[in-house]
């Protein structure tokens, strides 16, 4: 049961993956990636991960919409209403991704994994946090400066003025007062 | 159900990723390829969790730095994208090789 | 906690479903009531009000369906359909009488993620019809997501500090003697805001607001309008019960069991929710965001940190 759960999940999961560079629509491409991440999502529960697996269904909704945003405000065609080819070197990327499938496959089979060491534990989320506020800590205090350096920069990179024109001042003719 | 077979979801989605990443011209869709290669290292994290060293939560870390990542990854992305669009009203990567050695 | 028997599954959508229903029959009462006037005492237009919500679900179903020129229709049905669906799912973790539906040791984030989903189905809602204001209406609601998430996200995690488990029934066993209600008066009244957020209702409807001719929701008709509408008030009913088990002690009370407790909260809150929407006037969602990053997050952080005193002592 479980196990055909797995394979239903992994096939949704790499076919919705596929269909995010097949479909015209882009809110379709944005959903597809969404119904992906899902999937794994969905996977990660069957492991015993509830925490990280509904974790990652719930970033990945937030995360998607607001790409759909990003998405519709930047492509030429977002609607998909009239179908056109957005790709350069088609047949170089689908050998290069290929081989890297069979590089990656042929080592996932092949190697000959460790034995499995230990069992999971009874409660895996309280396993994870008592990892990240313990011995991982640095791993969580890095992620928190990587967090707050991403903030600072995409607010510098992504803001309309500069440092000394402020909405009001006609510093620039055009859009100064806009905010 | 075993770690070969999440490892191979994992290959899949990577692959998969790795496609749209080198052949999507709009900078967005490139992203979203790079998401899902992402995708497929939470695939293999929670696998090599489960199967290899459930004892040791260094696994379920790894995904959450992955998830965390992404997030990251994305929110830089559209800064950059929104910048470059702001500056030269293009979104693809074909137009965007000021960093071509 | 106990395994839920074969028959909640069934009864728990039922359950759901007839609090949507009172719901919706209270807000037409209180429509009339206050269309007719004060002073005038129950008349017969308030009886008629309340059998108005099956007047409309008829009215819907045999409703002929408009159609909008290339609406991506897949997408808008799937909007649709999510957003009863994941209200439902919701409501799987809410503990009724010492056990819920389905045990997740997770339910806070369970719950939290189902509502987020309803993003994702008014978005696409609000694409799918190919039309101006319904996106206009999708897109605000993304933005009063973006308001709203991270305040209550803050309060489902002060809860779960005070309880020290992320399990709705233990959040629920933890207030014993002592409702979280009572001792974090400030995460409960932000949990209300966003429930009234996450539900875009009354106050914060802005999203299917009167402005936008009916916003996200314009284009429907027919059976797609009434499964929209009574998924608005099916997560208004979840996000009334859920706030049960997180902070007014669950099932906890003298005489009645504590499934007949869950049931008499949930209405109170259910009824307070509903209140609500003719008694505040309406916010601007970049009202409302500033409000929710300048006063609700600061606001919610405290309390957070009073609460991660109490419970360290």
């Amino acid at each position: 049961m479980q196990a055909f759960a797995f394979w239903v999940l992994a096939a949704a999961a790499a076919g919705s993956g596929a269909a995010v560079f097949v479909v015209d629509s882009m809110a379709r491409a944005t959903f597809s990636l969404l119904g992906s991440f899902l999937c794994v999502g969905a996977e990660l529960l069957l492991i015993d991960l509830h925490y990280l697996g509904v974790l990652v269904m719930l970033m990945m909704i937030m995360e998607m919409l607001v790409m759909a945003v990003f998405m519709i405000m930047y492509m030429m065609n977002p609607a998909g209403l009239m179908p056109m080819s957005m790709v350069h070197n088609r047949r170089g990327a689908l050998a290069i991704s290929g081989t890297a499938f069979a590089a990656l496959a042929a080592g996932a089979v092949l190697v000959p994994w460790p034995e499995r060491r230990g069992a999971p534990p009874a409660d895996p989320t309280r396993a994870l946090g008592e990892a990240v506020m313990g011995p991982k800590m640095l791993v969580m205090m890095v992620i928190g400066i990587a967090i707050l350096a991403t903030m600072i920069a995409t607010v510098v990179l992504a803001t309309h003025r500069g440092r000394y024109d402020r909405p009001g001042s006609d510093a620039r003719a055009e859009g100064g007062g806009g905010g | 159900m075993n770690l070969q077979a999440f490892l191979l979801l994992a290959a899949a989605l990577f692959s998969i990723g790795l496609f749209g990443a080198l052949s999507q011209q709009s900078v967005v869709m490139l992203m979203m390829g790079l998401e899902l290669m992402v995708n497929g290292l939470l695939a293999a994290g929670g696998g090599f969790w489960f199967y290899v060293s459930p004892g040791a939560a260094d696994g379920q870390v790894l995904v959450l730095v992955a998830v965390t990542v992404m997030a990251l990854e994305m929110a830089m992305g559209f800064a950059v994208v929104t910048a470059l669009f702001r500056a030269r009203d293009v979104d693809l990567t074909d137009d965007a090789g000021d960093l071509r050695g | 906690m106990a395994e839920s028997p074969v028959w909640a599954v069934v009864a728990l959508p039922l359950a759901l479903a007839a609090l949507a229903w009172a719901a919706a029959a209270l807000d037409a009462v209180l429509g009339a009531a206050s269309a007719g006037g004060t002073g005038s005492g129950p008349g017969p237009g308030l009886v008629r009000a309340c059998g108005d919500p099956l007047h409309e679900a008829v009215r819907l179903l045999t409703q002929q369906r408009r159609r909008t020129l290339m609406a991506d229709r897949p997408l808008t049905r799937i909007g649709v359909v999510v957003l009863p669906v994941a209200a439902t799912l919701a409501a799987v973790v809410v503990p009724l009488g010492g056990r819920a539906v389905a045990d997740l040791p997770v339910g806070v984030v369970w719950f939290n993620t189902m509502e987020v989903a309803v993003w994702g189905a008014l978005w696409l809602t609000g694409w799918g019809a190919d039309s101006a204001f319904p996106l206009a209406g999708g897109y605000r609601f993304l933005a009063q997501g973006m308001a709203y998430e991270l305040p209550h996200m803050f309060v489902l995690i002060t809860a779960a500090l005070g309880a020290g488990s992320l399990d709705l029934g233990e959040i629920a066993a933890a207030q014993d003697g002592l409702w979280f209600a009572v001792w974090m008066p400030v995460a409960f009244a932000v949990y209300l805001v966003s429930a009234l957020a996450m539900a875009f209702w009354g106050p914060l409807g802005h999203p299917l607001g009167g402005d936008l001719a009916g916003g996200a929701a314009l284009e429907l008709s027919g059976p797609d309008r009434l499964v929209f509408l009574a998924g608005r008030y099916l997560l208004l009913t979840v996000a009334a019960a859920v706030a049960v088990p997180l902070f007014l002690g669950g099932g906890a009370g003298p005489l009645l069991p504590a499934w007949a407790w869950t049931l008499v909260k949930t209405c109170a809150v259910l009824g307070a929710l509903v209140w609500a929407r003719r008694r505040f006037p309406a916010v601007r969602m970049e009202r409302f965001m500033g409000i929710a990053w300048t006063v609700l997050i600061p606001a919610t952080l405290l309390q957070m940190l009073v609460v991660g005193v109490v419970v360290l002592d």
